[in-house]
């Protein structure tokens, strides 16, 4: 090694550069991370308890907007919707997809190509997503309008547009566009189980339907609380997908909570109610990801214990 | 993943009587198919109606079998067909989410790659709680980022710019590229960047010689995974652009829904197939990898 190297090395601030080389670089993105989840959570948080309105004003106002949400129908309908909306696209998407799963599990042919056909929804927009199925559920360009075409003149298939249906209109979209992504999991989940535990159940002449529901699924069971887990997220986000599809519509028959959001932060000028709002979303997240972050914990820690 | 563990060793339609399989066979592909037809036929459905005449879909609606067939309407979605007033169609929209999707993955990609190195490899003190920090910023809602974001946008006068998504995505991308790459390096064993660091070798020569060298299947799979959900990504488009510096999710929305005068359906058909070929071709192209980034995306 030359001397001068020697000499530059030793320079004490050159060492401790070099030392700290990593955490120097990582610099940024700390800081951009900070000032983004922590910063960002605490401006909106601290805006929804602020009398806010067209523009950020900074007087504090207490839990006021939070009150007036809850008091609000929109905001009361918006929650009652993720709740049907979120439990049907969950189950929809699970059962469907456990399904199919399952099918392609029987030593098909053309395995690759069922699964890309199944998945492929997943890999376009939320936005194009709900267009098609908008034109598709649409009684004026339709299948109501087709069956018509077809010489039944009385035929009404008009769920899209009654206040009461086009909410499953949302759900029967979510489940086409996210069924494959729980295919896709749940094969994988299906591939790895252990081969000898089926044998065993074959041997003893459990028929196929009842391999699966006694010996298969309850040992895979961790993959559908995830896939539930995940799809439980998209559902409390949910926003393109509406947008596109009914705009909330009609009336507020499928308003959610993320339209609500949008609509009083930028379309009413009620920023801080709408802060409020986006608020609740992530307390929405925060119940369902907390106790499942717990869970895994504890179970990782059950599993270290038996291992020793 | 599917494709790489073995398929366990048991067939179970194998048991029962030969007429039994047979039948029980001919059961699974016939959902198979009924399937398929359900998640092939909405897209091949509206694909048709970009080469319909108008009369024709006014009259009998989107489903119906084509009789009169053009490419014209391809044309006029991607170069002239008006929307809020000027008539260019979606080709400059395509560009605007080109030119936001392109840049906002390779940034984030690339940070992505040097902090999961880090964070996996030079571990110091504090390292997992930053670790635990960045993971939050992919469960954050986008929501509570909205009002923050459009102060921030303002201040850099980056407000209503394709420049500004391309910030918001970078930023907010860092997280999942971040949580990815640390994840595929912590396979990486440690007695590799061991050995080089006693042959002398410093953080960038070992990142260049040893762990850019095993990256290209956690780059695809980031490359992919980032560029179709910033292509997709609608909310941003819609709240920080308006006009000509719109994306293409949100300009379809705003020709779409605005029900003023005649319906151009076989026009707008085009403009949305348009929309979804990209991520189409690169589902396509990269599925094993879209598969094993949608794995660690859900399950980590």
């Amino acid at each position: 090694m030359g001397s001068q190297t020697q000499s530059k090395a030793d320079q004490p601030w050159r060492r401790w550069i070099a030392e700290r080389t990593p955490q120097l670089i990582l610099v940024p993105t700390i800081g951009a991370t900070l000032i983004y989840v922590v910063g960002f959570s605490l401006w909106t948080f601290w805006l929804s308890l602020s009398t806010s309105t067209i523009l950020p004003d900074p007087t504090f106002a207490g839990f006021h907007e939070y009150v007036a949400l809850w008091k609000s129908k929109r905001w009361i309908v918006s929650f009652q919707n993720l709740f049907l909306f979120g439990s049907l696209y969950v189950a929809g998407a699970l059962f469907v997809g456990t399904l199919l799963a399952i099918l392609i599990d029987q030593r098909v042919r053309f395995e690759a190509v069922w699964r890309t056909i199944y998945l492929y929804p997943l890999a376009i927009s939320f936005i194009v997503t709900g267009t098609v199925w908008r034109w598709i559920f649409h009684p004026q360009t339709g299948v109501e309008l087709a069956l018509k075409d077809l010489g039944w003149i009385g035929a009404k298939f008009d769920w899209i547009t009654d206040r009461d249906l086009a909410i499953y209109v949302v759900v029967i979209t979510g489940i086409w566009h996210a069924s494959g992504f729980a295919m896709a999991l749940i094969l994988a989940g299906l591939r790895a189980v252990d081969g000898d535990l089926v044998k065993a159940a074959q041997i003893d002449g459990a028929s196929m339907a009842r391999t699966y529901r006694k010996v298969i699924l309850p040992v895979i069971w961790p993959i559908f609380l995830a896939v539930a887990i995940v799809l439980l997220q998209f559902a409390i986000k949910t926003y393109d997908l509406v947008v596109a599809l009914t705009q909330g519509g009609p009336g507020v028959s499928t308003t959610v909570p993320a339209i609500v959001v949008y609509d009083l932060m930028f379309q009413r000028g009620q920023i801080a109610q709408g802060a409020a709002a986006a608020v609740m979303i992530l307390v929405a997240l925060a119940a369902v990801l907390i106790p499942y972050t717990l869970f895994m914990i504890w179970r990782r820690r059950q599993e270290g214990n038996q291992h020793g | 993943m599917a494709d790489v563990i073995a398929h366990h060793e048991f067939d179970p339609l194998s048991t029962g009587s030969p007429r039994r399989r047979i039948l029980s066979k001919s059961a699974v592909y016939a959902l198979l198919i009924v399937f398929a037809v359900c998640y092939l036929l909405p897209l091949l459905i509206i694909f048709l109606n970009t080469l319909r005449p108008l009369q024709e879909i006014v009259r009998t609606g989107f489903i119906a079998w084509p009789h009169e067939v053009s490419a014209q309407y391809w044309g006029e979605a991607w170069g002239s067909f008006c929307i809020g007033g000027t008539c260019e169609g979606v080709s400059r929209f395509f560009k605007n989410s080109l030119m936001m999707a392109i840049p906002a993955t390779v940034f984030s990609t690339a940070i992505g790659l040097v902090n999961g190195y880090i964070l996996s490899k030079w571990r110091f003190r504090g390292a997992d709680a930053l670790f635990g920090l960045v993971t939050l910023g992919v469960f954050l809602p986008a929501q509570m980022t909205l009002l923050p974001w459009a102060f921030v946008l303002g201040k850099l006068g980056l407000s209503n710019s394709i420049a500004g998504l391309v910030l918001i995505h970078t930023v907010q991308g860092i997280s999942f590229t971040t949580l990815f790459c640390r994840n595929y390096f912590l396979n990486v064993p440690d007695d590799l960047i061991k050995a080089a660091r006693i042959d002398g070798a410093g953080f960038w020569r070992i990142f260049r010689r040893i762990i850019l060298p095993l990256s290209p299947p956690i780059i695809i799979v980031t490359v992919i995974w980032q560029f179709t959900g910033i292509w997709n990504e609608f909310l941003f488009g819609a709240v920080f652009t308006s006009g000509d510096h719109q994306p293409i999710t949100s300009a379809i929305v705003a020709f779409s829904g605005s029900g003023t005068g005649e319906r151009h359906y076989n026009v707008e058909a085009a403009a949305v197939i348009m929309a979804a070929l990209p991520p189409l071709f690169i589902y396509l192209v990269g599925g094993k990898y879209f598969v094993r980034g949608l794995t660690q995306g859900a399950v980590k």
